[in-house]
């Protein structure tokens, strides 16, 4: 039986670039180049080691994006991922979480899947709900921040890492799992795995194909709605406190129970 | 007018991947290293083990030969990358190329099997051995002697430059088998590290490219089995020159990422070093020197990879364009790096920074793999 692992990733702008809103406060694709969300780079590494684990597996990624977005895809199939899914429609446009994870299990649940791998947030949004809303919108168990996962007899076993506990956890598949930047390194694309991407399968999905109406994504289907976005102020000199007359240590104290610090 | 699918002069996409691929690495995994190895003249052992990890420290090796079975242009790419943060480090693929190339082009299958495999496996390094203390330019002149004895060949002299020996296992050595033939009674073998009668010089004590060890190699009464003759008997100095052909363009990729790590540095630190009251970069005479290290930089990359494409065509105005690419991209690297030296000022000139040795890197790319006063005589030579 083939292990069926599906990816999901996000074409996010390069956090290097000058990044800024267009005039519908979405965020401005034309004026930064994107890339593939780093944290999903780990979400990809781990599916990969899974699939290499198992006797058969194949490795799906799947994004909801638009047309840039199949570079993404391009990058998780040239570290080796198997076919790639990619939903893409103007009406998706401005979609907040609640309408990505719409959009993104009708098209898992169309590409079939025994386990959902997540990064653990992405790097623009920063949400890191998704994997939670995924799992309730497929009404599957969700094992979440992952630091090492490994599939065996049909569970998905893990380990998370809090700052208190460290927890063992395991699901029966299918299941959703989403993996933290802890969880190992992403190998970098060989030379013979970018050659191979070429002519790796990219399905490309509308919303008509998943059957989804258009009110119920983009800025209208939205649950959240962002009112106005403004550059952070640069930042100013910081506070210096020398110690001329020996009461330093008091005036940085001061400074510091003044902005709660203690 | 516009569109975006003409397809003439730019690089493939694939090949902008990878350089993206090997960027990334490059500077997570090589470049942390670049001073200490330079510093210590250490080998770069991180940086072979980032690159056989990632299957790029000899992406030239066909894949029926297990390899990548990168192009002239990808492995250009690599070798590029690399030597963006660290120009020891770029030896590793080049000299890779340079070591096993006379076997791709001249050797026997069997030859091929055996030698290219544990290459591309990355179990194993290729150096190439063609000058010696009183043969540099005049290659031909050499007085290492191959003498036949049944199935073997005896092996005796002396080899200097050698790049990365002590670490390669395997050697293509240049040897004379009829003094009488002069260039025509040279051939090449296959000979490795473990041999016996083989050993190596002290490591030469370098201006840069400190991290890649350049020691003599002795033999000494080397006996190895005649099938380890790379082509005929007689063909290889022809064979030498050949790969020279291919090769000088990885010199010339060298130099491209020796120049554009230097101008990539000095480009940031302009916009940060303020004097006057305004960052330097707002100086015209500041911003004229980087508009005309980038124009030369981007002239030599072009004829680069223009000198790639025809290396991997095997054109017939190869061996003008590859001595052209490596004489005018070597040229380029040293002037780039010097004017990087310039605008860092006095951090420029100390170890502090890294332009100091990008500088003294770059300056071997005008003299291995012929000087480029013998590229100009090959040039002459072979007129477009």
């Amino acid at each position: 039986m083939t292990l069926r692992i599906a990816v999901c990733v996000k074409y996010v702008p390069d956090a290097t670039g000058d990044r800024g809103f267009a005039d519908d406060l979405t965020v401005d694709r034309d004026e930064v180049d994107g890339l593939l969300s780093e944290l999903d780079e780990y979400a990809v590494e781990q599916a990969l080691r899974i699939s290499e684990e198992a006797d058969e597996a194949e490795v799906t990624v799947v994004t909801v994006g638009p047309d840039d977005a199949k570079d993404a895809l391009r990058k998780a199939l040239s570290m080796g991922a198997d076919k790639a899914v990619h939903v893409n429609d103007e009406s998706i446009h401005g979609s907040d979480v609640m309408g990505t994870s719409a959009i993104l299990a009708k098209a898992l649940e169309k590409t079939g899947f025994d386990l959902v791998v997540c990064g653990m947030a992405s790097t623009d949004g920063t949400m890191g709900v998704l994997p939670a809303l995924l799992a309730e919108r497929l009404n599957l168990p969700q094992v979440t921040l992952l630091s090492e996962v490994s599939v065996e007899d049909g569970l998905v076993k893990g380990r998370r890492d809090g700052d208190a506990a460290t927890e063992l956890l395991e699901a029966p598949l299918p299941a959703v799992v989403s993996v933290t930047d802890q969880s190992g390194e992403a190998r970098y694309p060989s030379f013979k795995g970018i050659m191979a991407a070429k002519k790796k399968p990219v399905e490309e999905l509308e919303l008509d194909d998943l059957e989804i109406d258009e009110d119920e994504v983009g800025l209208t289907g939205s649950w959240t709605l962002v009112e106005s976005a403004a550059a952070r102020p640069a930042r100013t000199q910081g506070t210096i406190v020398t110690n001329e007359d020996g009461d330093g240590g008091k005036q940085l104290a001061a400074f510091l129970a003044a902005q709660k610090f203690i | 007018m516009g569109s975006k699918d003409f397809d003439l002069y730019r690089t493939a996409e694939e090949h902008e991947m990878l350089r993206e691929s090997v960027r990334a690495l490059a500077e997570a995994k090589i470049a942390p290293f670049a001073a200490a190895v330079d510093e210590e003249g250490r080998f770069p052992q991180e940086a072979l083990d980032a690159l056989v990890a990632n299957d790029l420290h000899a992406v030239h090796v066909p894949e029926s030969y297990g390899g990548a079975g990168a192009d002239a242009l990808a492995t250009v790419i690599v070798i590029e990358e690399v030597a963006r943060v660290c120009g020891s480090s770029s030896l590793i693929p080049a000299v890779n190329k340079l070591g096993s190339l006379p076997v791709i082009l001249s050797g026997s299958e069997e030859l091929k099997a055996k030698y290219l495999a544990p290459l591309a496996a990355g179990e194993a390094m290729f150096s190439y051995a063609l000058s010696e203390p009183d043969a540099g330019s005049d290659a031909a002149g050499m007085k290492t002697r191959a003498v036949r004895d049944g199935d073997f060949w005896v092996l005796n002299g002396v080899k200097r430059w050698i790049t990365n020996a002590g670490v390669s296992e395997y050697y293509t050595v240049m040897a004379v088998t009829d003094p009488e033939k002069r260039s025509k009674g040279i051939s090449a073998f296959v000979v490795e590290k473990s041999d016996e009668g083989v050993s190596f010089g002290a490591p030469e004590k370098k201006l840069g490219i400190k991290g890649s060890p350049t020691r003599e190699v002795y033999f000494d009464n080397v006996r190895i089995p005649a099938d380890r003759m790379i082509g005929a008997e007689g063909t290889g100095f022809a064979t030498a020159m050949k790969t020279l052909d291919h090769t000088r363009i990885t010199i010339a990729a060298q130099a491209l990422g020796i120049a554009q790590g230097a101008l990539d540095y000095a480009k940031g630190y302009v916009k940060e070093r303020k004097q006057f009251g305004k960052p330097i970069a707002d100086f015209q005479g500041v911003q004229f020197m980087l508009a005309d290290m980038a124009m030369k930089l981007e002239a030599a990359r072009q004829l680069t990879y223009a000198a790639a494409a025809k290396s991997e065509r095997v054109d017939g105005d190869l061996t003008f364009f590859g001595a052209a690419a490596k004489c005018f991209a070597s040229d380029v690297a040293m002037e780039v790096t010097i004017d990087a030296v310039q605008l860092l000022g006095g951090y420029g000139y100390t170890r502090d920074y890294p332009v100091e040795r990008m500088m003294r890197d770059a300056k071997i790319t005008q003299i291995y793999e012929g000087t480029n006063q013998v590229q100009r005589i090959v040039m002459a030579r072979n007129l477009p």
